[in-house]
Order: C-alpha cells, then sequence, then structure tokens
C-alpha cells in the first residue's frame, strides 16, 4: 500500500530525512521508534503532505501513485490520516461541525453528496461509543481545553470517522495516563483490518503492547538503522537508544 | 467650492428648515462657528493620521437631498432583520419612513429626533440630554451638531424594557448625485431599564455617500444596553461614526461593531464611565478587502473606582485594504480596583495590506488591572496543515481559521438570528460555503 524510496526531505535547507526506505501492505501494523530528533515526526508530516518540508530526493507511493506534489488534503481524500502529537484548537468550531465538514469535503472530492444527516448523526454515535466519548464533548469547540488525553482521544474519534486506509500514529500515546491509552490503543485495534494499515510513531515500548506490530523499524538521524519483529521494541526497552547509536556509529 | 465651505455656506439654508426658536438651534449656531474654525480634521493631527479625508472631500456632496424617494420593502427587505419581531426607525435619504418603520410610544418611547427637537412633550428629556457627551471640540461631531435634525429617538423610562430590539437603518438611494447624510441618534435608558439596537447604513446606489453620524447613549444606574453596528454598506460609501456613551454606576453597555462593507469607515467610539461598578465592552469583528479601509479609534475612560472594560477588535484584511485601531484608555487617580483588558488581533492574508494598531493607556492610579495586547499576524500553518489533512480544502481551512479567530466575538452576540445573520455575510466575504454556523 505505502512504499517509501529512498527518501529525503528536510526543511529550511538542513536534511532531516537521509533516505527512508519502507513498505507497508494492508493489514500491517508499523512501529517506528526512535530517540528524540532522529526525524520520526518529520517523517510522518512528509507522508501526510506537509508543505513546510521539501522533499529533495526519493518518494512516497501510495497504492502505486507517486503523492509527490499532492496537497495534504487530496492526501486525506486517497486516505492518509495523520493523528497529530499536538493536536490544534480550533476554538468556535464544535468537534461535530468540525468532522461533518472533514466528511463532508471528501465526499465532494470524490464526487459525492453530502452525508444525510441521519446517517451523519448514527456514525458519529456509534463511532463516539467505540472511543467513550461522551457526547457533551461534540458539543465543544475542538480541542480547547481539553486534556492530552481527551485530545488523543479525539483524534482516533476523527480516524474512526474517517476511516482512512493508512492512518500514522505520531506519538498517540505521549502524554496519557494508563486508562486513556487502554481506551485509544482499543479504538485503534477494533479500527484495524486486513484492508487498511497503521504505521504507530512512539519513543516508548509500552504502547505496543496494546497496539501490537508485525513489524518495528528504529529512526537514528533520519534513516532507518534497524528493523524487526515486536521482540526489537522490547530489546529497545532494555537496551535503551545508546544501543543503536553505538551499532550504527560502526 | 470644497467641502467645507459648501457645508458652512449650507447652513443657512438649513436654518429654513428648522424651528431656529427653539432653544437647540443655539446649540447648532455655536457648532457650526466650531466647524468652520476647525475645518475637516488633517493627516497632522495624531487622531487621522492613518485615515485621510481628503479624497472625500473633494466629491460633489449633495447635503440636502432634493427628491424625497421611496423605497419598497422587497427591496430592501435583506437589510432588516426580518427573521424576529422588531421595532424599526427607518431614514431614506436622511428622511424619516413612516411605511418602513415601526414605532412606538407604548410605555417607552422609539421614534425620531425631528419629533423631539420639536414637540414640547420632549422638553425636558432634550434639555437634560441632548449634546450633554458629545465632544464640542471634534470638529466633525460638531459638523453633525450643526445640522442636528433626524435621526432615531429612544427613551426607555426607569424599569422599562422594550418588548423587542430596535433596528435603525439609514438608506440612501442618491441617484441624482452625491449623498451626504448626517444622522443624529439619541437613546436613553433609565434605571434598570434595558434595550438592544441594532444599526446600519445601506447605499443602495453606485453614487458615493457620506454618512457623519453621532449618537448618544446614556445609561443610567444598572441600565443595561446592547448595541450592534453592522458596517456592511456598499463599496462607494464612507461612515464617519461618532458614538459617545455615558455610563452611571452598575450599567452595562455592550457594543459590538462589524465592519465588513464601504469604502472608509471611521469609528470613534466613547465611554465615559460616571459611577461605580461599570461593565463597558467594546467587540469588533474587521474583514476587509478591495482598497477599503477602517479606521476604529476607542476612548474608555474610567473615572471612578471599581470598574470594568473590556475591549476586543479582531481585524482579517486581504488584499490591499488597509486599517486602524487606537484604543486609548484613561484610569483617573481615584479610580482604583479599575480592570481594564484591551486586545487587539490582527491577521493579513495579503502582503499588500497593511494595519497600524496602537494601544494608549493613560494610568493615573495605582491599584489597577489593566493589560494590552495588539498583535499582527497570519494564518497559523500549523493549524492550516491540520484542517487540511483531514480533508479540507486550503480555501476553506483557511474560512474556518478566520472564522475562529473572530468566534470570541461573535459568541456574545445575545441575538441568535443576529449571529446567523453576521455568519452569512462572513462567508460571502471569505467565499465559501461551510455547512453550519458558528
Amino acid at each position: 500500500m505505502l512504499k517509501i524510496n529512498n527518501l529525503h526531505a528536510g526543511v529550511d535547507g538542513n536534511e532531516i530525512l537521509k533516505g527512508i526506505d519502507l513498505e507497508v501492505n494492508a493489514g500491517e501494523v508499523h512501529a517506528i521508534m526512535g530517540p528524540n530528533g532522529s526525524g520520526k515526526s518529520t517523517l510522518a508530516a512528509v507522508i501526510a503532505g506537509k508543505e513546510e518540508f521539501e522533499v529533495t530526493e526519493g518518494n512516497v507511493l501510495l497504492n502505486g501513485e507517486d503523492l509527490e506534489d499532492a496537497a495534504p488534503e487530496e492526501r486525506a481524500h486517497k486516505g492518509i490520516f495523520l493523528s497529530f502529537q499536538y493536536p490544534v484548537e480550533i476554538p468556535g468550531v464544535s468537534v461535530t461541525n468540525f468532522m461533518k465538514t472533514a466528511i463532508n469535503e471528501t465526499r465532494k472530492a470524490k464526487g459525492l453528496e453530502d452525508m444525510p444527516a441521519n446517517e451523519m448523526l448514527k456514525l458519529i454515535r456509534e463511532k463516539s461509543e467505540l472511543l467513550e466519548i461522551d457526547r457533551k464533548f461534540l458539543s465543544r469547540s475542538l480541542n480547547e481545553g481539553f486534556s492530552g488525553g481527551e485530545k488523543k482521544r479525539n483524534e482516533i474519534f476523527q480516524m474512526a470517522m474517517l476511516e482512512p486506509q493508512l492512518a500514522i500514529l505520531d506519538e498517540t500515546d505521549s502524554g496519557l495516563d494508563i486508562d486513556a491509552l487502554r481506551i485509544v490503543a482499543n479504538g485503534v485495534n477494533k479500527l484495524k483490518s486486513k484492508n487498511n494499515a497503521v504505521i504507530v510513531i512512539t519513543h516508548y515500548q509500552r504502547l505496543l503492547e496494546y497496539i501490537v506490530p508485525d513489524f518495528v523499524h528504529v529512526l537514528h538521524e533520519g534513516k532507518i538503522v534497524k528493523s524487526g519483529d515486536k521482540e526489537l521494541a522490547h530489546e529497545l526497552e532494555d537496551k535503551g537508544y545508546d544501543w543503536i547509536k553505538q551499532e550504527a556509529a560502526v | 467650492m470644497d467641502l467645507k465651505d459648501k457645508l458652512v455656506s449650507s447652513f443657512m439654508a438649513f436654518e429654513n428648515n428648522v424651528d431656529v426658536e427653539h432653544p437647540v438651534h443655539d446649540i447648532r449656531t455655536e457648532a457650526i462657528k466650531n466647524f468652520e474654525e476647525k475645518g475637516f480634521p488633517s493627516k497632522k493631527q495624531e487622531a487621522w493620521k492613518y485615515t485621510s479625508l481628503k479624497g472625500l472631500q473633494k466629491v460633489e456632496f449633495s447635503i440636502f437631498p432634493k427628491k424625497v424617494n421611496a423605497l419598497d420593502y422587497k427591496e430592501v427587505k435583506k437589510f432588516f432583520l426580518h427573521e424576529i419581531d422588531t421595532y424599526k426607525i427607518v431614514f431614506i435619504d436622511g428622511n424619516y419612513s413612516s411605511f418602513l418603520s415601526e414605532t412606538t410610544h407604548d410605555g417607552v418611547d422609539i421614534c425620531l429626533m425631528s419629533a423631539a427637537l420639536t414637540k414640547p412633550m420632549y422638553k425636558q428629556v432634550i434639555d437634560v440630554y441632548f449634546n450633554k457627551i458629545a465632544s464640542k471640540d471634534e470638529s466633525l461631531t460638531t459638523l453633525n451638531t450643526a445640522f442636528s435634525r433626524e435621526g432615531a429617538f429612544i427613551y426607555i423610562p426607569k424599569n422599562k424594557m422594550p418588548k423587542k430590539p430596535v433596528e435603525i437603518l439609514h438608506f440612501s438611494t442618491g441617484n441624482e448625485a452625491s449623498l451626504m447624510l448626517q444622522p443624529r441618534n439619541l437613546i436613553v435608558a433609565e434605571e434598570n431599564a434595558e434595550l438592544q439596537v441594532i444599526e446600519r447604513h445601506q447605499s443602495l446606489t453606485s453614487n458615493e455617500v457620506l454618512t457623519n453620524a453621532v449618537t448618544e447613549i446614556f445609561a443610567a444606574e444598572n441600565a443595561i444596553i446592547d448595541y450592534y453596528k453592522v458596517q456592511n454598506d456598499a463599496k462607494t460609501a464612507s461612515l464617519i461614526d461618532n458614538t459617545y456613551i455615558n455610563q452611571k454606576s452598575k450599567s452595562m453597555v455592550k457594543v459590538h461593531t462589524f465592519s465588513f462593507g464601504g469604502k472608509l469607515t471611521r469609528n470613534n467610539l466613547n465611554f465615559y464611565q460616571n459611577g461605580e461598578h461599570i461593565d463597558s465592552t467594546m467587540k469588533g469583528v474587521t474583514i476587509l478587502g478591495d482598497k477599503q479601509h477602517v479606521d476604529h479609534h476607542t476612548l474608555v475612560h474610567h473615572i471612578e473606582p471599581n470598574c470594568e472594560s473590556h475591549q476586543d477588535y479582531k481585524g482579517i484584511y486581504g488584499e490591499n485594504s488597509t486599517g486602524v485601531f487606537n484604543g486609548k484608555i484613561i484610569v483617573d487617580k481615584i479610580a482604583q480596583k479599575t480592570n481594564a483588558f484591551q486586545q487587539n488581533n490582527n491577521i493579513l492574508i495579503s502582503d499588500k495590506a497593511s494595519i497600524n494598531t496602537k494601544p494608549q493607556l493613560e494610568i493615573f492610579a495605582d491599584d489597577v488591572k489593566c493589560s494590552h495586547g495588539c498583535t499582527i499576524g497570519q494564518l497559523d500553518e500549523d493549524a492550516l496543515f491540520y484542517l487540511q489533512s483531514r480533508g479540507i480544502p486550503n480555501k476553506e481551512a483557511r474560512a474556518l481559521l478566520m472564522y475562529a479567530f473572530a468566534n470570541n466575538v461573535l459568541e456574545s452576540v445575545r441575538i441568535p438570528e443576529l449571529k446567523s445573520r453576521i455568519n452569512k455575510i462572513i462567508a460571502e466575504k471569505l467565499g465559501v460555503r461551510l455547512g453550519f454556523d458558528l
């Protein structure tokens, strides 16, 4: 589904991704781990099409199609979803209205009519139950005054509503307590299918106990330096990132 | 003949149409002398540094409309808040239109200045209030005073409240020539009275229109006044609005100014807090495009202790529009425990737009909380990306962010149908259809 070939990307002349190769197939869960500054969030942003970053070499293919100059909204329409590490606050726009707009703009891009109101309501009810979100919450302004946990849960709620092909979770576990983590992971797991894929970007092994990866990749200084299965995550937890740095230096 | 001379020499013709025996006429004669001395303000004056009236002074304005024009309700329905029931005071080219209006004397007076300035039953109110807080130094205000004859007159006695909001509409049809209008409004809310007013100027012509308006508002103890100014006029219409508000103890006055239209708009909004425990709020949303200019000059004068004032103006400037914000707060020495907050946040969405913003705080008391924040920036790129990553296209994403930016001003609009109407106007200005109201 996703194929990244020798991806080099940076911002303001600084190269951050220095040759990433990655292949993600439908039905798979990939974890990307690495120390701070390794380029994890940059990778997520580049796949999602953030215009601030410049791709200097290589490419990103989704279902064989080169995403090249596709704007972020086009990538969203093609089925890419990015769960933000720091979700943005949009005062005055309720969670519900935001979701309606997102869904209907995506439908519009596909030549479809707006989703009928009752269908939308049903979908909202279903997905908010899945993530144990109180209905009162949905009429609040998007992310305004939300706790860290609430923001992340809201990200996964959006993911549930948009049903993407490829979901990238950028440090979804940061700032979450055990209960919030459980709810978020549970949501992600319920949304997993053989037709979609998930890339989990995380610092810590903890989340991967709940969202079990098929593949684990370690990013260091803009390159994937080691790949393995879920055991690699355990090894990292035991040995720390220094181990990787040493290995890479050799 | 330049505009100043034309106006001064028209005064005599004007006198033929008013009761020169009425005591108010002394006020007018004094005022025209004042204006003659001062003339139009120039850019050399600090208060007019960024707003030039030179262009307007070159236009051949007709001071008195030659014909009395009528309007079909169908033509102008969309400018009324027709979704709800309201009292209406409507003027066409400066003259009262009884056909389009709905006035009342049922416990409250919602009627005309021309009546208030001539009929004996209003003499007392006029003696007590007329021209008591309007500036006698500011030249455009004195100009309006000199020609004061018609406008809205609202008098709410003690403990009373009109059954519905009041709409004040000034239409101009000027098909023959460019028109200059000078409405004069007087609004009085006595003790415990409450009032909601929505005011709008609308030119229906492609000729230039200049409106130089003065509104005096008096809020007695415990009175509550909600005033909404909808400024979405034609691109050939200019407005100089001088509003003076006098508040007594425990009163609450809120003025919302929505500036989306017009060619040149100057809002002089002045609050005088003559009492304790007074609450004054000034909020505004400005969204401008092609060659439009808006200048907000606000003043709050904290005279006694324990009062509050809140100012929140948001501006979005696109194309080659220009904006000015000058927020003055004066806190007198004895006005201890004053809470004065001022915010002016602006977004430039084009690199040809520009804004000059300046807080001016003169604080003479030492136990106060005063804050000010004037910012100029662009739309947050991270926020834009967040919205786009959900499939919302760039244009709609920008509009959503601009709505969000203006949100806490819109939030305090207490008439839902008006809020909805403002939402629609904003949507039109931003060129998007969002599928929901904020």
